[in-house]
């Protein structure tokens, strides 16, 4: 199926925003405007942009301690997001729980986990709230390789299935867990491949493809807001940073890097737009322009937001 | 008024709530042959919104947490006690935490019960209750009726509650019986109910010890001492005040719970009392709890229990 020029410039956005935002992100940080232990997306945006052009509006989407990317990529407001990060009063979440936790509902965030594996179970939670009010849409799991390994993993997916629910878990497998390669830790190719055990659909896709990554999921919705249940995608990419700002790549082979970045996603995916005839090099130099100021803009608006007071200390601990 | 069975009321809660709101719905394993039944009638009404779930606690727990943070009122059956640390990722990391994440544009209302309490000789993983573990961690309410009335009555306002609250519903009350109001009920989460008016010493207890503590205090009347029993109803948020007012007139505290001593909640009422109203008391807080090991069967079990004669060793011990 060929992609319209229109969608294939949203997608090429799309990236580009993650990767400005979080090269942002890697700035201030380092100039220590944001606190704590910030995981970059860097390198994964295919999957992001992928999988979340795909979805509808009141779909649900749960990420894991790497998810600045999926908040960009649902349309969270990046000042908003950037404001959480730096801790700051008009964050998404109030500035109280940072970059691993951010939620915003009204785009589709249920949650963010600092626990690996932990969005799963509540994944299938979201999913059976679509079953329930039969409304036709669909829940995300996204979880890395390290993630899968999880027992929440088998659990979800045995529940997931038996009940049909409308859950598609996304695993990223950026081939590292922490700083421990893929291969010291699974015993298997494809993680994708576990879907067998559950009956449901295994998918394994070029993770820095953002074509493909949107044609997979988009399949895996459709089967799945067709009431014929989950699936397991699995997005092979690569992680171009470390698993947080300061790891300089522990675990990663010398040279690994270098080869990944002939297939970044972005520059990879700029090539066959231009080769395609879709966007001309001006086009793309004006969208970078405009995403560079949305990114510049968010990192000043949290750095005028005040910081929570005292009274956010005690705020909503218990529900009323 | 109805005379129904400590199970039957908390069904009878559930299934009126049920007809009231669309959105409950309960998962968890075996509810019909699961831990006393609590939910039968209610099942029997609504068949489809009960989620009969593999064993896959964490899975359960995800779905009823993920579930209520999109919008719904999830029940979560963890059948015992001992059971919820299986999912207590779910529980301590996730659901505790959603009110706080949401920064109160959201919530968690999500009720998780579980069978808790020893004397069945059921062993050290189906006899413990660990409201203690609970009541640790901010953003959770926890609940624990001694009576039928209550148990209709505080699952009522449970079910209603914006966010998730363990519910622990105690063995050798499930079948015990008493009359309880027709209709919709509501006991409020955090006030306890003096159960027995005394004017020497305040025994302070939840759940099953409360039948204990009420043995002893009728003992007690042999020795001249008139106890005032206080059932706790919830471990949080606690009724300070209801104990406070009872220890200004007594002068003297015990305190009475199943759990294992070191850490208990019964702890931290005795902190509580001792810094805010030491002044009051004449003599040092007591409390009888379990001993610091496992629960055992049998002979051993009998040892280990609450019983009268210990509660009321410990409140001679202050005369």
């Amino acid at each position: 199926m060929t992609m319209n020029k229109e969608k294939r410039v949203t997608l090429y956005r799309s990236m580009l925003m993650i990767r400005r935002f979080e090269e942002k992100v890697r700035e201030c940080f380092l100039a220590g405007e944001i606190p704590g232990f910030i995981h970059p997306y860097l390198g994964e945006e295919a999957v992001a942009a992928g999988v979340c052009s795909s979805l509808e509006k009141e779909d649900k989407v749960l990420s894991h301690h790497r998810g600045t990317g999926h908040a960009i990529a649902l349309g969270v407001d990046p000042d908003k997001l950037m404001a959480e990060l730096f801790g700051k009063r008009d964050g998404t979440n109030g500035g109280r729980v940072g970059q691993m936790h951010v939620t915003d509902k009204e785009h589709g965030l249920v949650a963010s986990n600092g626990i690996v594996g932990g969005a799963l179970p509540l994944s299938v939670g979201a999913a059976f709230f679509c079953k329930y009010q039969n409304n036709g849409k669909v829940a995300i799991a996204f979880c890395g390789d390290g993630g899968a390994a999880r027992g929440t993993s088998h659990e979800a997916m045995q529940f997931a299935s038996v009940f049909k629910l409308p859950l598609i878990l996304v695993i990223e497998n950026n081939l590292i867990a922490g700083a421990t390669p893929f291969g010291a830790i699974n015993n298997v190719k494809d993680l994708a491949d576990r879907a067998g055990g559950y009956g449901i659909p295994g998918v394994v896709v070029d993770g820095n493809d953002v074509e493909a990554v949107y044609e997979v999921v988009g399949e895996a919705a459709k089967h799945a807001r067709n009431g014929e249940g989950p699936s397991i995608i699995e997005c092979k990419t690569w992680r171009m940073d470390g698993h947080f700002i300061g790891d300089p790549g522990w675990g990663k082979e010398e040279g690994e890097n270098e080869e990944w970045k002939k297939r970044d996603p972005i520059s990879s995916f700029t090539a066959r737009l231009i080769a395609a005839g879709d966007v001309t090099q001006e086009e793309l130099d004006t969208i970078d322009a405009e995403v560079t100021k949305i990114v510049e803009d968010a990192a000043d608006f949290a750095r005028q937001s005040p910081y929570p007071t005292e009274e956010a200390l005690t705020a909503h601990v218990y529900a009323g | 008024m109805s005379k129904m069975s400590y199970a039957e009321a908390i069904s009878d809660s559930v299934a009126i709530e049920m007809r009231q709101d669309p959105n409950i719905a309960y998962v968890g394993e075996d509810p019909v042959g699961g831990a006393q039944q609590v939910f039968m009638g209610a099942w029997c009404e609504f068949p489809e919104r009960f989620i009969v779930a593999p064993i896959t606690e964490t899975a359960n727990a995800g779905c009823a947490i993920g579930a209520s943070m999109c919008g719904m009122r999830m029940i979560l059956d963890m059948m015992y006690a001992d059971f919820i640390p299986v999912a207590m990722d779910e529980i301590y990391n996730q659901a505790a935490n959603v009110c706080y994440t949401y920064n109160g544009k959201g919530n968690c209302p999500v009720v998780i019960r579980a069978m808790c309490g020893n004397g069945t000789s059921e062993g050290l993983q189906h006899s413990h209750s660990l409201e203690n573990l609970f009541a640790h961690i901010p953003g959770l309410k926890v609940v624990m009726p001694t009576f039928p009335d209550d148990a209709k009555g505080l699952m009522t306002s449970s079910l209603r509650d914006n966010g998730p609250v363990i519910f622990l519903t105690h063995r050798k009350l499930g079948y015990n019986e008493g009359e309880v109001p027709d209709n919709e009920y509501l006991v409020p989460l955090g006030k306890a109910k003096v159960v027995r008016e005394g004017k020497d010493v305040t025994l302070v207890s939840w759940s099953y010890p409360v039948m204990t503590c009420l043995q002893a205090a009728e003992n007690l009347v042999k020795q001249g001492i008139n106890a005032e029993v206080i059932d706790l109803r919830t471990i949080v948020p606690w009724d300070k005040e209801c104990i406070k007012e009872s220890v200004r007139k007594t002068g003297r505290l015990v305190v009475v719970s199943e759990e294992n001593h070191t850490g208990s909640f019964a702890g931290e009422i005795a902190a509580t009392l001792a810094e805010e109203i030491f002044n009051a008391l004449k003599g040092p807080i007591k409390r009888v709890t379990s001993i610091d090991a496992p629960v055992p069967i049998e002979k051993l079990e009998d040892m280990y229990l609450i019983t009268p004669e210990k509660i009321e060793k410990a409140v001679m011990s202050l005369f």
